[in-house]
This record gives C-alpha cells, sequence and structure tokens, in this order.
C-alpha cells in the first residue's frame, strides 16, 4: 500500500522540480531535448566490451544535476528502481560469454562480466538522463519542443490531454486500491473475479468524465489546440552555445577514450 | 516487458524510432480526418485510465502472484485502431520519461512492441473477425483471450529480436525465445482474461460504447505495407549510415541472420570476412587491446600486455568519476552561494 503512494508521490516530485528557476530551466526545451538524445545515442554506440570510455560522459548528468540545482538522493533512486530490469538481461552475458579478456592478477575476467558491467553503466547513463530531461524541463516544455520539431499535433494534444488526467485518474486509482485493500483480509477479495467490475466502474467514471470534458471544451471553444506555454521560450545564442558545446564534448568523448589517457599517464602505459 | 535503452544499438534503436514515427504520423492524420472531436478527450482520459487501473492488482490464481492490466487491447476494443495506436505511444512516452522505463531511444522499439501488435494484428484481424457484427459474451470472452495471447507473443518476439540485432546482451536468440515466449504466453492468458473481464461489464452496463466502436468504419487500408516499406527503408539507411561511424558489433546481426536464413555462410567467406573486420577495427580502433579476441589462445598470450591497458583504464576511469563528481558538488556550491545572494 505505501508503495502505490509513495510512486505515486514520486511521480508529482518529478514534476515539481520543473518549476524551479535556474539557468538550465530557463533554456528553450528544444535544446535540452536534443542534447539528451544526442547523449544517448553517444552513449549507447559504444562497443559492448567498453567500459572506461563511457564514465566521462556522467559528467553531463553531474553539471546539470548540479546547475539545475536537483535533489541528488531522489534522482538516484530513481535510477536505482529500473536498473534491475536492464541488469536482468544482462547478467546472462557473464554465462553465455566466457572468453578471457582481462586479467586481474590471477583472476580471469571473462567478456561476459565485462559487458553486463557495461550494460550497467548504460543504464545509469541513460536513465539519468531522462530524468533530468524531465525535472529540468517538464513535461508540456518537452510536448512542445517536440510539436516544434514536427511532431503531429493530433499526438501533441493527446500527450498533453494525457499528461493533464494522470494526476487525477491516478489518484482515483490509488483511493480505488486502498478501498478494497482496507476490505480484504490476507488474499481473500484480491482475486481476478471482482476485478472486472471494479476497473470497469472506473472506466466508467472515465468514459462520463470524457463527456463532461468535452463539453466543457466546446464551451471554451476547443479548435484543436491546447495552449500550454508555461514560459516563453525563443532559440537564442545561449541554446546554440548550449547544445554546440554539449555535442562537441560528446562527440570528442566518444572518439578519445579519456580515462585511459589519463591513466596512461600515471602508469605510463600509454596506448 | 519493456526494452531498454543500456540493450539497444543505436541502429535498431533508430530504425524503430523511424517506423513508430511514420505510424504515429499515419496515426494522426486518420483520427484528425475522423473529425470526431470526442475522441480528442477521451484518448487522454483513456491513456490516463491504463495508468490508473495499473495500481490496482489482482492475483493470478493457482501462482500467488499479482499481476495488472496492460491495456494495449483493451484501448483497441474501445477506441479502434488508430486512436488506440497514439493512446499507447503516449502511455509509454510519459513511462519513458517519468520512470525512466524503457528508454528514450528504445521508445520506438516499445511503441512497435506495445502498440503495433494489439492495435493493427490482433484487434483487427483477430478480436474483430471472431466477435462479429453481433457481440455475444462468450465470443467476446475467447477473442478477447486470444488476441491478447497473439499481441503478447509478437510482442515479446519483438523485444526478442531487438535484444539480439543490438548485440549488447550475450543471450543466444535460441534460449532468449525459449525463455521468453512461454512466460509470454502466461501473461497474454491472464491479460486476455482481464481484458474480457472488462469489456463483458462494460458490455452490460452501457452496451453503446462497445457498438459505437464495432461499427466503425472497417480500417479501409491496413497501413502494414507501407509500414514493413519504410521500417526497411530506415533500417537499412540507418544500419548503413551509422555503422561507418559506430563501432558496432557485427556478431549479433551476422549470426542471427544465419539464424534466420539457416545457412551459415561459407567458413572461408567468414574468415576472409573477419580478417577484413579486424583490419579495420586494427586500423579504427583507438583502443586496440579493447578489441575482442579470436580465439582464447591468443587472449591469454596477450593478457599480460593487456593488463597494464586495463590497469590504466580502471585507474583513468576511477579518476573521471571523481573528476565528474567534483565539479558537478563545486557547481552545485556555487549555484547555492549565487542563490543566498540573490
Amino acid at each position: 500500500m505505501l508503495s502505490i503512494d509513495g510512486s505515486f508521490l514520486d511521480f508529482k516530485q518529478l514534476d515539481l522540480l520543473a518549476l524551479r528557476q535556474t539557468p538550465v530551466h530557463r533554456l528553450d526545451p528544444r535544446a535540452k531535448v536534443l542534447t539528451t538524445l544526442c547523449f544517448i545515442v553517444c552513449v549507447v554506440s559504444f562497443d559492448r566490451y567498453q567500459i572506461s570510455a563511457m564514465l566521462p560522459f556522467m559528467i553531463y548528468p553531474a553539471v546539470l544535476m548540479a546547475v539545475g540545482d536537483l535533489p541528488f538522493g531522489y534522482i538516484l533512486r530513481k535510477i536505482i528502481i529500473v536498473i534491475p530490469f536492464a541488469l536482468l538481461i544482462g547478467l546472462f552475458n557473464p554465462v553465455f560469454d566466457r572468453q578471457v579478456l582481462m586479467q586481474i592478477g590471477s583472476l580471469d575476467v571473462w567478456g561476459g562480466w565485462i559487458s553486463c558491467f557495461s550494460i550497467l553503466i548504460r543504464a545509469i547513463l541513460t536513465a539519468s538522463a531522462a530524468i533530468i530531461l524531465v525535472a529540468i524541463t517538464g513535461f508540456p516544455a518537452i510536448c512542445e519542443a517536440l510539436e516544434k520539431l514536427k511532431m503531429p499535433q493530433t499526438f501533441a494534444v493527446q500527450l498533453l490531454f494525457l499528461y493533464r488526467y494522470i494526476f487525477v485518474l491516478t489518484d482515483e486509482g490509488v483511493r480505488t486500491a486502498r478501498a478494497r485493500q482496507l476490505r480484504t483480509f490476507g488474499n481473500r477479495g484480491l482475486g481476478i473475479r471482482h476485478f472486472g467490475s471494479l476497473v470497469g466502474h472506473l472506466l466508467l467514471r472515465t468514459w462520463e468524465r470524457a463527456e463532461r470534458i468535452h463539453m466543457a471544451m466546446l464551451a471554451r471553444g476547443f479548435a484543436g489546440e491546447v495552449h500550454s506555454s508555461r514560459r516563453p521560450s525563443h532559440f537564442g545564442r545561449t541554446e546554440v552555445l548550449f547544445m554546440a558545446g554539449w555535442i562537441t564534448l560528446f562527440i570528442l568523448l566518444r572518439l578519445f577514450n579519456a580515462p585511459q589517457f589519463l591513466g596512461g599517464l600515471f602508469t605510463g602505459t600509454m596506448p | 516487458m519493456h526494452m531498454a535503452d543500456a540493450l539497444v544499438s543505436p541502429a535498431v534503436g533508430g530504425a524503430f524510432w523511424a517506423a513508430a514515427a511514420g505510424t504515429i504520423a499515419y496515426c494522426s492524420g486518420r483520427v484528425r480526418k475522423d473529425l470526431d472531436d470526442r475522441k480528442v478527450p477521451l484518448m487522454g482520459v483513456l491513456g490516463a485510465f491504463v495508468f490508473a487501473a495499473q495500481m490496482i492488482n489482482f492475483t493470478i490464481p493457482a501462482t500467488g502472484s499479482s499481476g495488472h492490466l496492460g491495456g494495449g487491447l483493451l484501448l483497441a476494443i474501445l477506441l479502434g485502431p488508430s486512436a488506440a495506436y497514439l493512446t499507447i505511444a503516449s502511455v509509454l512516452m510519459i513511462q519513458a520519461l517519468f520512470f525512466a522505463d524503457g528508454g528514450l531511444l528504445a521508445l520506438g522499439c516499445n511503441i512497435f512492441n506495445l502498440g503495433v501488435f494489439p492495435a493493427f494484428i490482433a484487434y483487427p484481424l483477430i478480436y474483430k473477425k471472431l466477435v462479429g457484427r453481433d457481440p455475444r459474451q462468450s465470443r467476446m470472452v475467447a477473442a478477447s483471450i486470444l488476441a491478447a495471447v497473439v499481441a503478447l507473443q509478437f510482442g515479446s518476439l519483438g523485444v526478442v529480436l531487438q535484444t539480439v540485432l543490438s548485440g549488447v546482451a550475450a543471450l543466444p536468440f535460441d534460449t532468449f525465445l525459449l525463455l521468453m515466449q512461454p512466460i509470454h504466453l502466461g501473461i497474454g492468458v491472464v491479460e486476455g482474461v482481464v481484458t474480457a473481464l472488462v469489456v463483458s461489464f462494460i458490455y452490460q452496463a452501457r452496451p453503446e460504447i462497445l457498438e459505437s466502436a464495432l461499427q466503425q468504419k472497417p480500417l479501409g487500408d491496413l497501413p502494414i505495407k507501407s509500414l514493413l516499406a519504410t521500417f526497411l527503408v530506415a533500417t537499412l539507411l540507418i544500419g548503413g549510415v551509422l555503422s561507418w561511424f559506430v563501432s558496432e558489433n557485427p556478431d549479433g546481426l551476422e549470426w542471427s541472420i544465419a539464424k534466420v536464413t539457416g545457412t551459415p555462410e561459407l567458413p572461408e567467406a567468414e574468415h576472409r570476412e573477419h580478417q577484413r573486420l579486424a583490419k579495420l577495427q586494427e586500423e579504427t580502433a583507438l583502443l586496440p587491446d579493447y578489441a575482442i579476441p579470436t580465439e582464447e589462445g591468443e587472449a591469454r598470450s596477450t593478457a599480460t600486455e593487456r593488463m597494464g591497458t586495463s590497469l590504466s583504464g580502471l585507474l583513468g576511469g576511477a579518476m573521471t568519476l571523481i573528476v565528474c563528481s567534483l565539479v558537478g558538488v563545486l557547481l552545485k556550491r556555487r549555484s547555492a552561494a549565487q542563490r543566498k545572494e540573490a
């Protein structure tokens, strides 16, 4: 029960973070969306046995979290929740890939372990990029950016509608689940038989709500567009600098293995 | 199951992004052409309903575990293919952004696996055909179960193919398939039963909702052909162009193509190909020590030499992490100080 409410509150908090006023929050959303996509493509384009060259990419989430004034513990918690899903598949790598790629002392390290660890780092980097994007931009602004980048308007309207009602309806879902939980004993009553009518009622209420919303929209002159911009934005010099700077850094880090070089300076084995 | 960014390669992710974007554009056009603006709030609210319904778990008989509604097929039954597809895509996008469930690059794969199959295959080709013009409860139950099973089998096949083609995970195609398909058979049956329960409840309470959905004009020309064509072109373009820039591991792709066609490449040709690739890799690799050795013996002989570079990699990696976190901490302090002044 606590976990349902907890994950729901979590969801709201991420939305609230987007309301902060920091230099990165003020950037045009298009710049942030495109930079994030570029970051993810660079990270996942690494060879499957690559680990060290991926680590410098941590600089992007680190800088954005700092400048965007995001709570580190909260972001970390959100990332930790999703990692097991990627790792579930990655854990099979050591089973199937047993060629020795590295030795630490007398310990043989299989390729599978290296690629499994690589998947872990990929998961951390990509998940943090997505969550930070929402936390510094906000969902309506992301939709607006995508629409300016030629996403069909119908889909943009759909996303905004979904986003607007998700809080109302999940609230209702949580209340329904709690009410049922309080009336059950152990697992009795939680079965599939009553689920149909329970969710069916929720669906009917939802349907009626949609009809009411439609009336209200017509009364207010809805013509296929939802206006939602929280802050006016334009793609200016700051945005160009932000994008160009980060993307150049990503490409450089993708092409040159900085940690190997750095480590080489100390151990004396230059690549 | 959702594909994750960590398991996807840029070529696979990009190809499915293109396919999903094309289908979204097509469906947006269709929904707009319908000129039924009642559907606008309905799609949005039903998408939110899927989230709400997923908050309510149920126990699965005879297993003791609990499950929740997936919702793809239910949306298709209530809204019809195009609107349902857009709704599913929007739900997946929220999940990718707010919960990092899946990921942004893998979003195309997920929309394809969980959207195209229920909306364009399971619903029009199975559910609608079986239920026919006059819905009866027993028929609806059977049709829901069959349609859900088919949609989920295709969906999990999609996950397996995308994972193997990406070549990040080492799980072989057949093992992964044997792992995924039976699990999703079970999930499909449960999803079908739950969908049937909800649908028959709605049919008893407000039959006109379902009847209006069934009486909709049959989908004229399925976009499958143009979809496949777009998909193929996108794959070739992205795969062909990107693979020049991106150091991809070709093993997964070659290997699974050999599996699919059933004829492994000639050993001689393979050897030549390997040599060519190895040479290419040597020329382009900035870090030849991370290259994949072809034989184990070779690996051992270079192991000591490798150890030096591995050590510098480890050391450098640790230092990079420290530098990254220091930059973060310093920036944070600075911006906090600035806020205090302001």
